[in-house]
């Protein structure tokens, strides 16, 4: 896979060459199931990698294993140089994960589940930052509403505000864009494209490419628990797409 | 070590918070109790058996029963968004989780404690008056100890198909040391014998808790991690 090798060997201009979040050899297997064969993947200051592939690539498993909540079954995972260990707490520290599911608590406020979430991260004042993650969002007239009364997509913005509140150094996301609206996604990719000015790390598993293209920095084709394709994004997505449908068709 | 006892009891606060919102497991534990304990008292025959010897076996058997359903939400609301994962993820040790856990359990157990022990005294018509001092503390010993092994066992069966099954069938062979003990002492407690008659269950009852509570804190970890 010499694509590979190039896309993780190269860091972004203004990047440093430090990266972020490596991962070296990941493989992970449920039995005999082998869902991750050997993935490397170095993310650094400023890059986005937008991850593609079919259902039951592994996408969300590697997020997993990133984001340091399943081991690997091989392979390590380093988080600004540290390896993730789960005796270990600090090293979790930098890494924001917005999943699947929106790690919220249903009979709590959006103000009562930031400020929960702040609150074991240390941070200070963890009201005033539970209000300004919200706000920045443009969901902070919903923060005193009990979670089962807001929209998905309300409750969608909360997810992401909670995933982005302790300013984490790489942030990992599934499928971010599951029930916004189009006004919705637009305010997040702001926010994404914010977040990677400010020299965030963001590795974002998606099916919808084109909401994020113009976000990644580099694309990785996940097949078989394998990079099929892993290297910095070509400048057009319509160059992509025929290439893409290659390889799903194998 | 204050940090660590903050963040726990931040964890059992919201825990507490969730649970005085919905109510679900809270109202479900003390209907059963009040239930069990109105069964109990048309099922006996007070004039073969006195409440005085029956009464510490209804009182624990109708505590122990209403603690499973109680134990039972405590991982359940961590399922509902995957927020074990948050838990999981934030810089904090899982021995925290645990103890945040244990904490909140406790708490709800001994609100089931409190609203039984008054419905068992008005239903056997005991007098606990003399004894309540000791009562109060052979339920808080007995508590710690059932609530410790049972926190570690709701995380260990969430995951499961039928964990609401799985609960009490995995939880009640390591409640019947501590519950031979509170009933023993419960026993004694209401017969007004000496203190000395129940130092050696009351023994049992620490070292179970102090043996369990480590080795919950140590083992939740492995428990927790895929």
């Amino acid at each position: 896979m010499p694509a590979q090798s190039a896309a993780t060997e190269q860091p972004l201009a203004g990047g440093t060459d430090l990266p972020v979040l490596e991962g070296k050899g990941i493989e992970r297997a449920f039995g005999s199931l082998r869902v991750l064969r050997g993935l490397d993947l170095a993310i650094r200051q400023g890059e986005a990698l937008v991850v593609f592939g079919p259902n039951g690539a592994g996408k969300s498993t590697l997020l997993r294993i990133l984001a340091g909540l399943m081991r690997p079954t091989a392979g390590t995972v380093a988080v600004m140089g540290n390896p993730v260990r789960s005796h270990e707490p600090e090293t979790r520290r930098p890494i924001g994960l917005l999943s699947h599911q929106t790690l919220l608590y249903d009979d709590l406020t959006p103000l009562e589940n930031l400020m929960f979430a702040a609150r074991l991260y240390g941070l200070s004042d963890p009201k005033r930052r539970a209000l300004a993650a919200l706000e920045a969002l443009e969901v902070s007239g919903r923060a005193l509403d009990p979670m089962r009364q807001l929209s998905r997509g309300t409750v969608q913005r909360v997810a992401i505000a909670r995933s982005l509140l302790h300013d984490p150094s790489i942030v990992l996301l599934d499928e971010p864009f599951t029930g916004l609206d189009v006004v919705g996604a637009e305010l997040f990719r702001g926010v994404l494209a914010g977040e990677l000015e400010r020299g965030r790390a963001i590795v974002l598993v998606t099916h919808q490419l084109a909401e994020v293209w113009e976000l990644a920095t580099h694309i990785g084709v996940l097949l078989g628990g394998r990079w099929a394709l892993h290297e910095a994004r070509p400048p057009k997505l319509s160059d992509f797409l025929p290439r893409y449908g290659e390889l799903l068709r194998g | 070590m204050a940090s660590w006892i903050r963040l726990a009891w931040l964890i059992a606060a919201k825990d507490l918070r969730v649970e005085l919102r919905s109510k679900t497991a809270l109202l479900s534990s003390l209907v059963f109790a009040a239930l069990v304990l109105v069964v109990f008292n048309f099922a006996r025959d007070a004039s073969l058996v006195s409440s005085t010897v029956l009464a510490p076996s209804v009182l624990w058997i109708t505590i122990a029963f209403a603690a499973v359903i109680a134990l039972n939400r405590a991982f359940n609301l961590e399922r509902e968004n995957a927020s074990m994962s948050g838990l999981l993820l934030a810089p904090i040790s899982r021995g925290v989780i645990y103890v945040g856990k244990f904490l909140a359990n406790l708490a709800f157990v001994a609100a089931v404690e409190l609203v039984t022990l008054p419905l068992f005294v008005l239903f056997f018509n005991v007098d606990i008056w003399d004894s309540l001092g000791g009562l109060l503390g052979v339920m808080a010993l007995a508590s710690i100890g059932f609530v410790a092994v049972g926190t570690i066992f709701s995380a260990m069966v969430v995951k499961t198909r039928f964990a609401e099954l799985m609960l009490p069938v995995l939880l009640l062979p390591f409640m019947v040391p501590p519950l031979i003990g509170a009933v023993q002492v419960t026993t004694r407690l209401l017969s007004g014998r000496p203190l000395s008659e129940m130092l050696g269950w009351l023994r049992l009852l620490a070292v179970y808790d102090v043996v369990f509570v480590t080795l919950c804190v140590m083992v939740f970890p492995a428990l927790v991690d895929e």
